[in-house]
């Protein structure tokens, strides 16, 4: 394990690329190597990029990489699809629109499947993003589609989190109230030169500033920008507005690795802990099929769900709770 | 109104059909049919049998009428083949640009009445032979064309002022055409004299064949840049083959092939209509290109469908005067993705068919595929059977002794409507977006045809499509074809070729005009003067290309699955 | 976070030919057999797909090439996987492939070659049977 953490500290692309399978696969000996990562992690700059299917959000991810490369900066992305409910299977898609970065030895792409474990997704990614950070990598682009909680508890750990939207998407924007504004520090309208972007423009100021008390004390107000991902458009500003924003988080928040400060751990610590408890719980009931039996029961009528649930843990805190 | 059937004898014949459907059912023959759902290779279904019910809106005068007269649903010349036959034109090219040269001569004295160019993929894409993303792939699909000296060394010996030429490129479609230009001066031949086409059909690429190199709206300004100098100097060139036949091998339907193409059809005279031109200039330039797939009357109709289509479109919504700017002439392709690299003598039969529906169907010209272009490029011998068709098509058959035979059919008459009114429909959907450029960046015909494709694969995997030969009568003993092995030195030799002439010219003059059409590009005059001057000077495809590159960018796949 | 190892697959074009009919088709087969597909899109020099193929810890590569450019760019996978250690990532290949040219291509390093008329479950079942996650 030490020869694995050597080697993604050493920038190993082979290793990290395992380690990561590794994470996603839940292999248990990864906890090892993670361990001994630690102490490497906490140098990258975290952005989450996320936004409905459509918008466009891999051409900005590519955009935004080139503009770091440009900078010096070297850039690790994760891009996570959906899992087919159907077969299981996905079609990881994302990269095609970042191929042209791939011979690039400052970049490392890796596309992720959600595949609907529980929770499981926003631990994994969170591993993922700390190989990379100890691999070297200066910024780290997470993209998701936001549309399940998972997806967003994943950019919600980002130091940066851009909500993608297009013009005329008025239901969309409906979903972003009710789901995921809280987490937007910057909104990017793309495909902007379409009918509709001083509509869409309109409709996110007044959501944002229907929260006016949350931004007084100098706290940070989202912006809204205008993007055309395709021909390079308005990204320059978007990575000045990201740039404002880092500087934003280590005024409040001192020097302080991000992910080191006290809310984040408490909370990143919580989620970690109930993830490995739903883990040491069920996961061998899932992979025997036991779970799946009770679920059945319950279905069936045969079982309700209290019971079942006392049934699943009981035996293993060994006391009632 | 002129109605098919007036009342009286529709309400006999009506009363006739349902009186032979209560015997089919009295006879229970009704339910015991062969297949449980009849369907073609579109998956449109078919009924059991089509009677005057279904033309009974029928107005012969508006929707057949007559050849030559609107809405040309039975042609476009006034006596079709009776007159000349169709153009039997065969895609060839290969290895090196002498290599295809002799291949050229060979099929003039074959017969064969037009050429048609096929390049390599290098070229296709913009790339000279010496080009690191060429390697493993020069004069492997087509002829790899980098200077003039290759343009000329193609078309040596052969009468190009009496001939027409077809070449099929797309993104350099106006470096290549520059080249010829130029070839055909310094032979001392005016550029209104020539004759030919350039499919230079990008819309299509993004839709459906992936050729591509800058993005949308340039290369749509470069097209319409060759369009408009076409029309003021080079009037005899079609500067435009609209193609459905890629966004078919791509696995669309007959409709969406239809509809596709008539669209990106619109789109290319609203951008010449931008640059000032009067409709009745450019389009009667306008050439199509279509596929002939399995499905006989289903590809009929889609011609006929097609051109009558095109003439509503031409009069009624851009407003066109001269008549020739209705017509829509085309040339054909039988549908490479239908043959089989199994029993590979079974190609030789389907495109036969494929052949005969085009030629029923009123084609302009025609490439029959050889039975074993779906293994390699085709052998001497595979070309000439497969002209060999064509002419026992043409001379055997008798099918070409009247006009539109199969004009009338109840069948055809009806499958000709509903797919004239299924591609208005998504033609309909596509202005509703915005026009062909917005849809493609949306990825809507992109996706429909993925979609498509994958329904039609997963068909023929279950057994519900047949295809004799794989899925059906297989047979595990393999057939050798006699197979056309090229010369592996070719592409060193090409190599040479070119970095000698790169060696001898002229540097100072070709910097001055490869800046010329870095100028042109950026101030949006029209780039084909400063090309013909570049091509002259020397300048490579690429180096021309490089400059295309350079001023608006690189397109890169989106990636629909 | 349940303990399942599962097949990545990666589906790339090398070279020029926008022939991607067959590689869409493939990737949505993949997928709807339960495996993760990452596919590349077009155009793609052999380097490029070895680079993704290793970061993104793919256990197969599945090349399509349908221009008579597999001669040369299905062998040049294989060997810059070799130049990389990462021979233990499989290659198959599928297309217009003559004949002849499938013992050569199998020489060079490629376990299967797919020729036109398989049918996609034939393929899902040789992927099943041969290709494990490793």
């Amino acid at each position: 394990m030490k020869e694995i953490a050597e080697k993604v500290v050493a920038g190993d692309v082979r290793t990290v690329a395992r380690l990561i399978r590794d994470i996603d696969d839940g292999m248990p000996h990864v906890r090892d190597a993670l361990k001994r990562l630690f102490p490497h992690t906490g140098r990258a700059y975290v952005i989450g990029i996320t936004g409905a299917p459509g918008v466009g959000k891999s051409t900005l991810v590519d955009q935004m990489i080139s503009h770091l490369r440009k900078n010096g900066k070297t850039v690790g992305v994760l891009a996570v699809d959906p899992t087919s409910p159907f077969s299981g299977g996905a079609i990881l898609g994302d990269r095609v629109r970042m191929q042209r970065h791939s011979m690039d030895e400052g970049v490392f792409i890796r596309s992720l499947a959600t595949r609907g474990h529980f929770g499981g997704l926003t631990q994994s990614t969170r591993s993922a993003i700390d190989v990379l950070d100890a691999m070297g990598k200066d910024y780290i682009l997470v993209e998701t589609v936001g549309v399940g909680q998972d997806e967003v508890d994943v950019v919600r750990s980002a130091h940066t989190t851009l909500i993608i939207v297009i013009p005329g998407m008025g239901d969309d924007i409906q979903a972003i109230k009710a789901g995921i504004l809280e987490v937007g520090d910057i909104f990017v309208i793309n495909k902007a030169d379409r009918d509709g972007t001083d509509k869409t423009m309109s409709d996110l100021r007044l959501m944002i500033d229907m929260d006016q008390k949350k931004y007084k004390d100098g706290k940070w107000k989202p912006p809204i920008l205008k993007t055309q991902a395709v021909f390079d458009q308005g990204v320059k500003e978007l990575m000045d507005t990201i740039e404002e924003h880092r500087l934003y988080n280590f005024k409040t928040h001192g020097d302080l690795p991000f992910r080191k400060r006290k809310d984040r751990v408490g909370q990143e610590l919580a989620e970690m802990v109930k993830a490995r408890l739903i883990e040491e719980v069920i996961g061998g009931l899932v992979e025997s099929g036991a779970f799946d039996m009770v679920v059945e029961e319950i279905v069936s009528g045969k079982l309700d769900p209290y019971t079942a649930c006392e049934r699943i843990v009981i035996p293993v805190l060994g006391k009632r709770p | 109104m002129a109605l098919t059937f007036d009342k009286k004898v529709f309400e006999d014949i009506k009363k006739a059909e349902d009186r032979w459907t209560e015997k089919l059912k009295s006879l229970k023959v009704d339910t015991c049919e062969r297949l449980e759902r009849f369907s073609t290779v579109s998956d449109r279904p078919i009924d059991r049998i089509y009677s005057p019910k279904d033309i009974r809106e029928q107005d012969f005068d508006r929707d057949i009428g007559f050849p030559a007269e609107f809405p040309f649903t039975r042609g476009v010349q006034p006596n079709m083949y009776r007159g000349r036959l169709w153009t039997m034109r065969m895609f060839a090219g290969l290895g090196t640009a002498r290599d295809t040269n002799k291949r050229f001569h060979l099929l003039v004295k074959e017969g064969q009445t037009g050429l048609s160019t096929a390049f390599d993929m290098p070229t296709l894409m913009g790339y000279d032979s010496d080009s690191q993303r060429a390697r493993g792939e020069c004069g492997k699909c087509g002829v790899a064309i980098d200077t003039l000296k290759d343009m000329e060394d193609l078309f040596e010996g052969l009468p190009i002022d009496k001939i027409t030429t077809s070449m099929t490129i797309n993104p350099p479609a106006s470096v290549v055409w520059a080249m010829y230009i130029a070839m055909a001066e310094n032979r001392g031949i005016d550029r209104n004299v020539i004759g030919g086409t350039i499919q230079n059909d990008m819309l299509k690429e993004f839709i459906a064949q992936k050729t591509f190199m800058c993005p949308p709206i340039p290369s749509v300004r470069l097209v319409t840049d060759t369009v408009e100098f076409g029309t003021r100097e080079v009037p005899r060139w079609n500067t435009i083959s609209i193609s459905g036949y890629h966004i078919r091998e791509a696995g669309s339907t007959a409709v969406q092939e239809l509809a596709f193409t008539l669209g990106d059809g619109i789109a290319y005279t609203q951008e010449a209509l931008k640059r000032g031109l009067d409709v009745d200039d450019f389009a009667p330039r306008f050439s199509f290109f279509f596929n002939s797939h399995l499905d006989f009357f289903e590809e009929i109709a889609k011609f006929r469908a097609a051109r009558r289509m095109w003439g509503k479109i031409m009069k009624d919504r851009f407003k066109a005067k001269n008549p020739r700017s209705w017509w829509l002439r085309f040339h054909t392709q039988t549908a490479g993705c239908s043959l089989t690299a199994q029993q590979p003598y079974n190609n030789v039969v389907r495109t036969t068919l494929q052949a005969l529906a085009a030629v029923l169907g009123g084609t302009q010209s025609l490439h029959t595929n050889s039975l074993d272009e779906v293994l390699a490029i085709p052998t001497e011998e595979a070309a000439t059977i497969a002209l060999r068709t064509q002419q026992i098509i043409a001379e055997e058959s008798g099918v070409a002794n009247t006009i539109d035979p199969v004009g009338g059919s109840y069948f055809i008459e009806k499958l000709t409507n509903q797919l004239e009114e299924e591609a208005f429909a998504i033609i309909q959907k596509i202005d509703d977006m915005g026009g062909m450029l917005s849809a493609i960046e949306k990825n809507y015909p992109q996706q429909e045809i993925a979609d498509a494709a994958y329904r039609y694969q997963r068909q023929v995997d279950s057994g519900e499509k047949t295809v004799v030969g794989v899925n059906k009568y297989a047979t595990s003993e393999t057939i050798p074809v006699e197979m056309l092995e090229l010369d592996e030195e070719l592409e060193r030799l090409q190599i040479e070729k070119t970095n000698r002439i790169k060696e001898q010219r002229n540097s100072a003059r070709l910097r001055e005009c490869l800046d010329r059409l870095e100028d042109s590009c950026r101030s949006a005059t029209n780039v084909m003067q400063p090309l013909i001057d570049a091509v002259k000077a020397d300048a490579t495809l690429q180096e021309c290309c490089d400059v295309y590159r350079k001023v608006f960018g690189e397109y890169r796949d989106p990636g629909i699955y | 976070m349940v303990q399942k190892r599962r097949l990545r697959v990666m589906v790339a074009k090398p070279g020029l030919d926008g022939h991607d009919r067959g590689a869409r088709i493939i990737a949505r087969a993949f997928r709807d057999a339960g495996f993760e597909v990452v596919y590349t899109g077009l155009h793609q020099t052999p380097e490029q797909i070895v680079d993704a193929a290793i970061q993104e810890d793919v256990d197969l590569i599945g090349l399509s090439s349908l221009a008579g450019a597999h001669r040369y760019l299905f062998p040049r996978v294989v060997e810059i996987l070799r130049e990389r250690k990462a021979e233990d990532i499989m290659v198959c290949g599928g297309g217009i492939v003559p004949e002849a040219d499938i013992p050569v291509m199998k020489k060079a390093g490629l376990k299967e070659i797919f020729t036109p008329g398989t049918t996609l479950d034939s393929i899902v079942a040789w992927v099943n049977a041969n290709v494990k996650p490793r």
